[in-house]
């Protein structure tokens, strides 16, 4: 359930849920870590004074500057009239939902319509032994097998396929099948017979231009550029501003470097990375980075800083 | 009932054109909670403020500064930031076929629906055309100051237009080490084997609803007429055994019982 104004604990590196995963008698208990960087740099907000800006919420009536313990969760009724739920009323609807993944049916992975796939996270193993996650692993993967079952996160039903890869397991959130639309609800006309004739100069076309993925098509140019400018000013030592160690805004969680794939492997039982983080880019967002974005950014930001 | 056009363009697969009507095709049933002060249940807004002296700064006052050190940033100012954009463009381009599945799901970020927008003939005929040889393209165009990459599909005689995720988004599966321990003993594998073979189905998305989100309504309704919620504990299934071997060996004697009983 996504809160319109989220406030999220500043590391996104955390574990989003720990749990079991069960298929037949057999647990697998488990925590999730994101799979995917946060895109783009975080650009920082500063003030006319040059000082950092930071974010607080404030009470839209009397103005008094809250904190996270005196915010609650409200679902608006009716205009302006809200009721409020805790976190664990919402975590008691579904008790068990909330904290197993109850694989019951084994789908093969090429099954899967990839319009389904939502978003992913590694599975790291949270229990003592670890033998029942490399056995599902290793079965699934041989097999290309994924497991699907729904589960409940963060006040949120997911439909969810588990799937390993490199004796990694990983959950991959799906939409709901009522979720994705269908030509007929976007009002698209019914298909009609084609010509062969048009159809071929089209095949013509693809067959002209087919070629191997290239990942480097992938990458995001308006980053690229922003880095460049970034490094002109910097070597022409324009615009630069120290924002001094204890002014620096509350999401840099104290100056602590956190790098999602060291987290990860770490979590993982292994020693280092196998490879060094890639080098970051994506697109810089255009409107100031949400809090918790700016958080999961720093990482980026960091690396390119080092 | 038919939806709204978010944006229109036209895809070029090499000399030929196709106009389209961009729809999205994924829609959002979550629950939309506020955040209260929690003495008077009124809504939070969020204010910007100094970090130096928490004065209060306005949105419009606000630079933006890229971090390059611990403590040091470049300031940019709008007008550079402006320069940066990609210019405005209807057209997606088509820079190459590829084959069906190359592009791993994990890439997908957001499907949309294209629509003909006035040329059906080109429209269906390159839907059909892609379905025939499956292949997906990659698209890369701009739509609202940001550009994007995607991949063109063919989906039931009509295109859609998946944008892809950047290339350093995605952490590989290989560039973490696996779990390690002692090697796993053959039976074992077996077992787990004849297990997911036993729960072997086809994938019926259909089959799986959000019951969650009703009991969430349910919760707000109970709560709104000033009854109270009831409050279930979650007790774990008392576990059986913590061997795995067990677990499976159970596991695959209650499977054959039930089939056994029909």
């Amino acid at each position: 359930m996504a809160e319109e104004d989220d406030i999220e604990q500043p590391a996104g590196m955390r574990s989003f849920w720990t749990g079991t995963i069960t298929f037949g008698l057999v647990t697998v208990p488990v925590a999730l870590y994101a799979a995917s960087r946060p895109r783009g740099v975080a650009l920082k907000m500063i003030g006319p004074d040059e000082a950092p800006v930071r974010r607080r919420y404030v009470c839209s009536k009397d103005g008094k500057v809250l904190d996270a313990d005196e915010i609650v969760r409200g679902y608006e009724i009716e205009k302006g009239k809200f009721v409020v739920v805790s976190d664990d009323e919402l975590e008691a609807i579904e008790p068990r939902k909330s904290r197993e993944i109850d694989l019951r049916v084994f789908v093969d992975v090429d099954d899967i319509d990839p319009m389904y796939f939502e978003r992913a996270y590694f599975l790291v193993p949270a229990g003592g032994t670890n033998k029942a996650y490399r056995l599902l692993a290793e079965v699934m993967e041989k097999g290309k097998q994924a497991g699907i079952a729904t589960f409940v996160m963060r006040a949120k039903e997911y439909m969810v396929a588990i799937l390993a890869e490199n004796g990694i397991l990983r959950a991959e959130t799906l939409r709901f099948a009522d979720e994705l639309r269908k030509p007929s609800d976007v009002g698209l006309p019914d298909v009609p017979k084609t010509a062969a004739a048009d159809v071929k100069k089209f095949e013509n076309q693809i067959a002209k231009h087919a070629k191997k993925v290239n990942l480097r098509e992938f990458l995001d140019d308006y980053t690229e550029r922003l880095e460049k400018l970034v490094a002109a000013k910097e070597r022409k030592k324009e615009d630069i501003v120290r924002a001094p160690e204890e002014l620096r805004d509350e999401d840099e969680g104290g100056g602590e470097v956190v790098d999602l794939l060291a987290v990860l492997s770490r979590s993982l039982g292994g020693g280092g990375a196998r490879k060094p983080a890639k080098k970051a880019s994506g697109t810089a967002r255009k409107k100031a980075p949400a809090k918790r974005t700016a958080a999961k950014k720093k990482s980026s930001a960091k690396r390119r800083a080092s | 009932m038919a939806a709204r056009a978010i944006w229109k363009g036209v895809v070029h697969v090499g000399t030929l054109q196709v106009p389209v009507k961009l729809y999205t095709a994924v829609v959002d049933h979550s629950v939309r909670f506020r955040l209260l002060h929690k003495t008077d249940k009124q809504p939070v807004k969020q204010q910007l403020v100094s970090a130096e002296n928490d004065e209060t700064v306005e949105y419009a006052q606000v630079k933006k500064a890229f971090p390059i050190a611990r403590g040091r940033l470049v300031m940019l100012e709008k007008e550079e930031l402006e320069k940066l954009e990609p210019k405005d463009s209807r057209d997606i381009e088509i820079t190459r076929f590829v084959n069906h599945g190359d592009i791993d799901h994990r890439w997908y970020e957001r499907a949309y629906y294209l629509g003909p927008d006035g040329d059906q003939k080109a429209y269906f005929a390159a839907a059909a055309a892609l379905a025939r040889k499956k292949k997906e393209g990659v698209a890369r165009w701009v739509m609202r100051d940001k550009s994007y990459v995607g991949a063109l599909r063919a989906e039931q005689g009509y295109l859609m237009l998946i944008t892809l995720r950047h290339a350093d988004e995605i952490i590989a599966a290989d560039a973490l080490k696996p779990p390690g321990g002692r090697p796993l003993a053959q039976r074992e594998i077996d077992m787990a084997h004849q297990l997911l073979q036993a729960l072997h189905d086809r994938f019926d998305p259909e089959q799986y609803k959000d019951e969650y989100r009703e009991r969430v309504m349910e919760l707000i309704e109970t709560k709104a007429a000033g009854r109270k919620p009831k409050v279930v504990k979650f007790r774990p299934k008392s576990k059986e055994t913590d061997d795995v071997t067990d677990a499976l060996a159970a596991s695959l004697a209650g499977m054959k019982k039930r089939t056994a009983r029909g």
